[in-house]
């Protein structure tokens, strides 16, 4: 039995992971981090267009503080977030950026005087203060109030990734590589670590850790066409579930990008819009300002992926052998932007479409993009009912996002998180010993070697391929943007099948070693029941909120489903997971329910929201004197690390 | 879009090191072309339908991570965003990137090698106050035009194709190659980096390093990102040859 000890393990290479381990290693903590591939091809390279942080240098930014970003977040997730999580988040943020400035990422920074720039498809001229030059700025992206989101030309995601990987090998941290964790090693409420299998050789150690973070990713390979890299399956989430402890929470909250390319479902940055392209419909009408007068393009993505949807079955999409689709518009921005700061857009449109996005439409239509469900944690990062479990960015169901994640929030939250999460699991370290038997990690050993065994000497039975694809199927036609009952009970009883089926996967390769079919065989009944949970969940959830949307169900239902989804799966034998909800509490937050603005505000009112405001009001009028830091404490005092409460500085403004 | 069906005939190198008595040889496999048609989705069409042990590395499929370089009827490139209708005669020969450890078929182990490059030539801002940095107060300011140029030479996505089109690389095993003279001129052009010249040459002022190029700028033809290796590499070598 091969067992490696370390204090706090960290599955999952992407942003979100290299700064928990960074965290644990300052702390003095040894640290080993899992990783499917070379950390540096995580899928977190793929954030194009920024990170949000209210530094409100650039000139459309002023004014922007965490307030401001505060608000637009919770508005954003249709109050379905954690406020005290999302504050804990915008104060971070702004450290957050200028930490990545000092380890290397060249974040795109003011010019001073005039610059040309396009709003609302028209060519604006706008100054830029001459002291503002060489701060970090920013751009606009949907559902802000200000220019907010800080980028390095469209490749943030790849710049901040390769800082933070440096970082970490200038740190001397390990990082296993081709190494997946299958397993999640526990006993009584405590998590140990995880049995995890080389992919190249096929062997399979237990890892063993005090602290155990899972910072896998999102699960958008659920769905057939996802904007999402192939290792994005949620494994991570399904190992957690697997425990039958840990909970995943708002599995059903799956968002829609507006524009990923047709058909290969590639994104294009929601920078481009944010820069000024436009959506347009088959006869070349712009058709978002008749449905969305005030945001337009830049509604929130839940609300535009909508929109464009109701659009396309107006009959005004464009129709095409891969269905029908829209038009992005990004030709008024010129040639000289487009190379410069929408280059990745460019490449991809040639490389894929074979077109000049220069002087061509982009054919797009909304997919599958980010998922705000994971598992479940407390605001420390941990699960509340598995010790010693740990989540991080986009796999974690922390809760900033709540029902609708907002543009350039997701890379920010992978480091925030990965910073506040990291402080959490290393204050766990020093805090506990490890104690556990290797009985125990045997038990969970021989556990995986048994159904590796199993699938290796089957004789006949299921193609896990073929299987997958129909799990992918299911998610597209039935558990999409739009949806309803009727479909989401026939998803839910053909997965069912699905997960039965599952059970009876055989291998035509049969080695232990490197083998893709057994690397997918052991993945694919573990997505399935992850889909069950989304498809499950959002049958229950009969409201719409965020970018769960259901078309028997239009209003945001406030007094019976303002509560988190909460899915365990205790009994392997079953085919459906548990569901239970945990409450949002109304009293307790600094932002009671409101409306986002968009559309018709048919909100069902929780009975706490107007005592809240009111309660408000009163401590509002009962300290006059306060100022919003004050204020914010009075309303919504939060847990942030020491390390990271103090106020952050703005130009022009100082630390007020 | 060519939208008429052809057949086209992948010749695939096929070995796996971890199957006892296996041996390196080339296997062919038919693929109806559909529209749109990549090599991403060709290979994964042949590991579903005709043989699931083929063995390759695809991580973004959008041409962005890196993972999927591979040597393409003669030449080094991403296969995730290589269209198969590129290639008139429906014959597609794939090779796995040589100069790198081989894992199986066509996965090589670009991961170990890029590490190794980035701790040989400290991949990392050096500045001793780099994590004292107070960051709640502003950032350092850096000149616009100076951020914009360390992105450009950022652009790496350490797919290897440099290295494997380098026939420096293939005469010295320990040349550093071209993604490591791009890692180096980024550091050596970014402000916050407080290494000397004299730091720089230790890492790369030897024939295993700079000096060893023969020019021949198979990195320049192959970069998918077109990064401008000759311009650097000439930089370097210009620094370097002042410092001693």
């Amino acid at each position: 039995m091969k067992v490696i000890y370390t204090d706090s393990l960290v599955i999952g290479g992407g942003l979100a992971g290299l700064r928990v381990a960074i965290a644990s290693r300052q702390r003095g903590f040894d640290t080993i981090v899992l990783s499917l591939i070379p950390a540096k091809r995580s899928h977190s390279a793929a954030a194009q267009g920024g990170m949000q942080a209210s530094l409100g240098a650039c000139i459309k930014g002023e004014g922007d503080d965490e307030d401001v970003h505060f608000a637009d977040t919770v508005k954003g997730s249709d109050w379905g977030c954690d406020q005290d999580v999302a504050r804990m988040f915008v104060n971070t943020s702004p450290k957050a950026i200028r930490q990545l400035s000092a380890w290397g990422v060249p974040w795109s920074r003011v010019r001073g005087g005039d610059r040309e720039v396009v709003i609302n498809g028209e060519k604006v001229t706008i100054t830029e203060k001459q002291d503002a030059q060489g701060l970090i700025t920013a751009r606009d992206f949907g559902g802000t109030k200000k220019w907010r989101t800080c980028f390095t030309s469209d490749g943030t995601g790849h710049t901040m990734l390769y800082a933070m990987d440096n970082k970490a090998i200038q740190m001397g941290i390990p990082v296993h590589e081709r190494k997946e964790a299958i397993a999640l090693i526990h006993e009584g409420g405590l998590c140990y670590g995880a049995v995890v299998r080389d992919l190249i050789t096929g062997e399979l150690a237990a890892y063993v850790a005090k602290a155990t973070t899972i910072a896998t990713g999102g699960y958008g390979r659920l769905y057939a066409v996802t904007t999402n890299a192939i290792i994005s399956e949620g494994i991570g989430n399904a190992i957690a579930l697997e425990t039958g402890i840990a909970a995943l929470g708002n599995m059903e909250a799956v968002q829609f990008h507006p524009t990923a390319i047709v058909p290969v479902g590639i994104l294009t940055t929601e920078g481009c819009r944010g820069d000024g392209g436009l959506l347009l419909d088959k006869d070349g009408y712009r058709f978002m300002p008749d449905y969305e007068p005030d945001k337009k393009e830049l509604a929130s993505r839940d609300v535009v992926s909508r929109r464009m949807t109701e659009h396309m079955r107006k009959g005004k999409g464009v129709s095409s052998r891969y269905g029908d689709h829209l038009w992005l518009d990004i030709t008024l921005l010129g040639r000289k932007h487009i190379e410069k700061n929408l280059r990745e857009v460019k490449e991809i449109c040639e490389y894929f479409l074979g077109i000049d996005p220069v002087k061509e439409y982009i054919p797009v239509r909304p997919t599958q993009h980010y998922s705000m469900g994971g598992i479940r944690t407390n605001a420390t990062g941990e699960s509340p009912t598995l010790k010693g479990l740990f989540s991080a960015g986009e796999a974690a169901c922390w809760d900033m996002h709540g029902f609708n994640r907002l543009g350039g929030n997701s890379v920010a939250e992978t480091v925030v998180a990965g910073m506040i999460v990291g402080e959490f699991v290393s204050d766990y370290c020093a805090a506990n010993s490890l104690n556990v038997s290797t009985a125990t990690i045997e038990h969970f050993i021989n556990q995986e070697k048994k159904k590796i065994t199993d699938l290796l000497m089957r004789n006949q039975g299921e193609n896990p391929f073929e299987l997958k694809a129909e799990m992918q199927k299911i998610m597209m036609d039935k558990v999409g943007i739009f949806r309803n009952g009727q479909d989401l009970e026939k998803a839910v009883e053909e997965l069912k099948v699905l997960n039965q089926r599952a059970r009876e996967i055989a291998l035509r390769n049969r080695i232990s070693s490197s083998n893709p079919e057994l690397v997918e065989a052991i993945r694919v009944p573990k997505m399935i029941k992850l889909a069950q949970c989304v498809a499950y969940g959002a049958l229950l959830r009969t409201e719409s909120r965020g970018a769960h949307a259901r078309e028997d169900y239009p209003e945001r239902n406030d007094r019976d489903w303002l509560k988190r989804t909460l899915t365990t799966w205790k009994d392997e034998g079953s085919d459906l997971p548990e569901v239970k909800y945990e409450d949002l509490d109304v009293m307790k937050m600094e932002m009671p329910p409101g409306s986002r603005g968009y559309g018709v505000d048919n909100t069902i009112h929780h009975p706490d929201t107007k005592k809240r405001i009111s309660q408000i009001e009163t401590i509002k009028e009962a300290n006059p004197g306060a100022d919003r830091y004050e204020l914010q404490e009075l309303l919504n005092p939060t847990m942030i690390p020491e390390k990271f409460k103090g106020r952050n500085e703005r130009i022009g403004r100082g630390f007020k | 879009m060519n939208d008429q069906e052809r057949i086209l005939k992948f010749h695939i190198f096929r070995y796996n090191p971890q199957k006892k008595g296996d041996k390196p040889r080339m296997v062919t496999y038919e693929v109806t072309e559909a529209p749109g048609m990549t090599i991403f989705i060709a290979l994964n069409e042949i590991r579903e339908q005709q043989d699931p042990s083929i063995q390759f590395d695809f991580v973004c499929r959008a041409g962005i991570c890196g993972s999927c370089a591979m040597v393409v009827n003669g030449s080094p490139t991403l296969a995730c965003r290589t269209l198969t209708s590129k290639y008139e005669s429906g014959e597609i020969k794939l090779l796995p990137l040589p100069g790198f450890e081989l894992i199986g078929d066509l996965s090589v182990n670009t991961g170990k090698f890029m590490r190794a490059m980035s701790e040989r030539v400290e991949s990392w801002i050096h500045d001793q106050y780099a994590d004292e940095v107070n960051f709640d107060k502003l950032e350092e300011r850096m000149d616009p035009e100076v951020a914009d140029q360390i992105y450009e030479l950022e652009r790496c996505v350490e797919c290897g194709c440099c290295v494997s089109a380098c026939a420096t690389k293939r005469m010295r095993p320990d040349f550093l190659s071209a993604v490591g003279f791009m890692r180096l001129a980024r550091f050596a052009l970014d402000p916050r980096d407080k290494r000397t010249n004299e730091e720089f040459y230790e890492i790369m002022g030897d024939d295993d390093g700079v000096f060893g190029c023969m020019t021949l700028l198979g990195c320049e033809d192959y970069c998918p990102k077109d990064l401008p290796h000759q311009t650097q590499i000439a930089y370097l070598r210009r620094k370097m040859a002042f410092v001693r």
